[in-house]
């Protein structure tokens, strides 16, 4: 098995993540409830102090699942985590297979307790601009009246339409009050998840002050933005990035990071590369290349076929050397989009592909390989 | 007793009657709306037709591939295709909201007012980033070029929205929030005065107006009401175009394929496309699924290819080899290091295929489950490819699957 992880900032063989085998340094299964899990509170995360984790990416590679893998991850060992939706489509609730979510947080996970420690919590938001401007209202002015009235008189539409930066900065605006927000004398969440809108709009997203200083000179929504800015463009946030192995989406995502690295002269901190659903390279580096060539020996395959006793075995060979074909050429074009990616100064986690519906089993998979890779 | 198969999507035949004049791919986003209309569009062309394909936002090779460097608004013709034999051509464009916004500004008022409006920070923000902008100005355009008449089947890639309805939905919201009662109001109330007055003030106009401004300051409120001031005169022609756009898409000639992947987000989406282009008397055409993965060898089924790897992987190895197998015998077990193995590719390749045929099976649920839903919707497959699409070879090769209306599995 070829060790297909070429980067130095990923620390598990990739040959870990496929099913069967395990990773030089194996750690306990997170279901197995164990101690283990207690070195949340002393081991190192590439992202320690970061307490508001945006998450992006292109449209179609898995996003919200990632966003949903990151939160359990760092729920580990007792924290308490806040996953956060903005874009209205309901997502994590389908996610954890739960009813839609209101615009309260209602747990929907949990990360699996320890013996001494209670199990982290990931509690699910599905914010939305209207109900974060009555609470904007009500929490600045005492207005919640004024805002229930405007809602229904539409003019909260109206007025995030003519002031298309006032949406971004009431959601993002939330996810800050979230981070900040303080129970009993101690932080109610240790960190936020975001699930932010995609790579397009990501820049335009976060970039809230300027946004909206072309619109609101003055004022309290300009005092709002302007607090909002001065956390996201802080060492408390980062935005992290997630792709597949494709062109596309590696394109957007090296165009996104360029895009945050203009505008991280203000501090915007860059997050890691999740390169999601990674497929398991089969085949050793020399038959990788026959293969994708078409050059493998299908009278051994043929010979192998006959001694694992196949009946009709009538072009089967050949049918298989196609599909091996296929594979190879598959790997090889994920090679060289993973090789676009190592000439960004980023860390990057690489995520398997599970294969079969996305479920509760597959997504603390994907957060133990987060975990593992040192993300969480 | 397998399902009974939805109709075939005959590509060709909608590519090739004459009375196809529009055709519109939506879907969500990254399922390959615009491969798929540049394929379509491609393979229409070399049959003959004279194709424009309108695009919102393409992948930069993919644009480069049919030679659109430059991002200008206007229609390009496509070097390097076959077109010219069969006694058609291939244009494309693509969309650029601002300046598509900026020309019925231009069009529709004297340069003065036009260079007052252009110069608004009100309608700068509006043209370049308001939510419903860049589907309006999609269909402004698809209706241009329609009225141009210089083509005779206009391809059209829809943006890439939050969600695949606001494609139909946001035309009309423009429209009506550009013609609406509110922003009237707001622009203070001598302009419309009356009864609409009167009753909002009995709902609170003050306060509207008050917590408005406390909210966004008294700035924007101005600009808003220089904006309104100048752009009167078309106000009404917004709401207006926005419903012509509507009824092309409903007009005969006119057809909506809807595209997706596979996989349950996407085909949920398309369910819902299809419901709503049903209730909006859109012509449906189609749908297209892509990046279906299917099996060269679906004769041997998923478990028979495992049990023969298997089978494979506790063969010791041949004593005239020279090795035996070291260690797996005794055990009885199974004994999986490569090493060991006689036939490792055969195992690889037994392996692998068994992984393509359940993949192939859950995928064929997947679309089982839009097909219960949606029996009469025409169906055609293209299969996944191992490479990018970037060139005009690819295209043409995903147009050719497009119409081969084989289902796949």
């Amino acid at each position: 098995m070829a060790d297909t992880c070429v980067t130095d900032r990923c620390r598990v063989r990739f040959a870990a993540l496929r099913p069967g085998s395990r990773p030089a340094r194996r750690r306990q299964d997170w279901s197995a409830g164990s101690d283990s899990l207690l070195e949340v509170r002393t081991r190192d995360t590439d992202w320690e102090g970061v307490r508001l984790h945006v998450v992006t990416g292109k449209g179609g590679t898995g996003k919200t699942t990632v966003a949903g893998a990151l939160a359990i991850a760092l729920a580990a060992g007792g924290r308490r985590v806040l996953l956060m939706e903005v874009e209205g489509r309901q997502g994590i609730a389908r996610l954890f297979d739960s009813p839609p979510l209101p615009y309260t947080e209602r747990r929907v996970a949990v990360a699996p307790a320890t013996a001494t420690l209670p199990g982290g919590e990931v509690d699910g938001l599905a914010a939305d601009p209207e109900a974060a401007l009555v609470e904007y209202l009500e929490m600045f002015y005492n207005l919640r009246h004024a805002g229930t009235a405007l809602t229904r008189l539409g003019v909260v539409d109206f007025v995030t339409t003519i002031a298309p930066g006032l949406r971004d900065v009431l959601l993002s605006g939330k996810a800050v009050e979230a981070t900040r927000r303080r129970r009993g004398g101690r932080l109610r969440y240790d960190a936020v998840v975001m699930d932010a809108p995609p790579t397009g709009r990501i820049g335009k997203f976060l970039n809230v002050a300027t946004e909206v200083s072309g619109l609101a000179k003055v004022g309290p929504i300009r005092g709002h933005a302007d607090t909002v800015q001065s956390v996201i463009k802080s060492p408390q946030t980062a935005v992290h990035f997630v792709t597949v192995l494709e062109e596309m989406p590696v394109q957007e995502t090296l165009d996104g990071i360029a895009e945050l690295r203009g505008l991280a002269q203000g501090g915007l901190q860059l997050g890691g590369i999740m390169i999601n659903m990674v497929q398991p390279e089969e085949l050793a580096d020399d038959q990788l290349h026959a293969a994708a060539a078409g050059q493998l020996d299908e009278h051994d395959l043929d010979l192998g076929l006959k001694a694992a006793g196949v009946e009709d075995r009538r072009g089967l060979a050949h049918s298989l050397a196609t599909e091996l074909a296929e594979h190879a050429r598959e790997a090889l074009a994920q090679r060289a989009q993973r090789a676009r990616l190592n000439g960004v100064d980023q860390p990057r986690y690489e995520l398997p592909l599970i294969t079969g519906p996305m479920d509760l089993a597959g997504l603390y998979r994907l957060a133990a390989a987060l975990r593992e890779q040192g993300a969480a | 007793m397998p399902e009974p198969q939805p109709p075939t999507l005959d590509v060709d035949r909608l590519l090739d009657d004459p009375r196809s004049r529009i055709i519109v791919c939506c879907g969500s986003g990254g399922v390959g709306k615009t491969t798929s209309a540049a394929a379509l569009g491609l393979r229409a062309a070399e049959r003959g037709r004279h194709v424009v394909v309108l695009t919102v936002d393409p992948a930069r090779r993919l644009a480069q591939s049919m030679g659109l460097s430059s991002l200008d608004n206007t229609p390009r013709l496509v070097e390097g295709t076959q077109a010219g034999a069969a006694g058609g051509s291939l244009h494309a464009m693509m969309l650029d909201m601002k300046r598509t916004f900026d020309e019925i500004v231009e069009a529709h008022s004297d340069p003065d007012r036009a260079a007052q409006i252009l110069a608004n920070p009100f309608y700068q923000s509006l043209s370049s980033s308001f939510a419903g902008t860049q589907e309006y100005m999609a269909m402004e355009k698809l209706g241009q070029l329609r009225r141009a008449d210089e083509w005779d089947l206009i391809v059209v890639d829809t943006p890439p929205s939050r969600s695949a309805l606001d494609f139909l939905d946001a035309p009309q919201r423009l429209g009506r929030f550009l013609d609406g009662r509110l922003i009237r109001l707001l622009t203070g109330p001598t302009k419309t005065g009356g009864r609409a007055y009167l009753k909002l003030v009995t709902t609170g106009f003050t306060m509207v107006t008050g917590v408005i401004t406390k909210v966004i300051g008294m700035q924007l409120l101005r600009d808003v009401q220089t904006f309104v001031a100048a752009f009167d005169t078309m106000f009404g022609g917004f709401r207006e175009r926005a419903e012509d756009t509507y009824r092309l898409l409903q007009a005969p000639g006119t057809a909506f394929l809807v595209i997706a992947t596979p996989e349950p987000d996407a085909l949920r989406e398309a369910s819902y496309f299809v419901e709503r282009l049903t209730s909006d008397q859109m012509p449906l055409a189609g749908l297209i699924v892509n990046r279906v993965h299917r099996s060269a060898a679906p004769q041997l089924s998923a478990a028979r290819s495992l049990a023969a790897a298997e089978a494979l992987e506790t063969v010791p190895l041949r004593a005239g080899n020279g090795q035996a197998a070291a260690g797996g015998e005794d055990a009885g077990t199974p004994h999986p290091a490569a090493t060991a193995i006689r036939y490792p590719l055969t195992v690889t390749a037994l392996r692998l295929h068994a992984e393509r045929m359940q993949l192939a099976d859950r995928e064929r649920r997947q679309e089982e489950g839009f097909t219960a839903a949606h029996p009469a919707i025409p169906v055609t497959e293209v299969p996944a490819q191992p490479e990018d699409v970037h060139d005009l070879d690819g295209l043409r090769a995903v147009g050719g699957e497009l119409a081969r209306g084989v289902r796949l599995s």
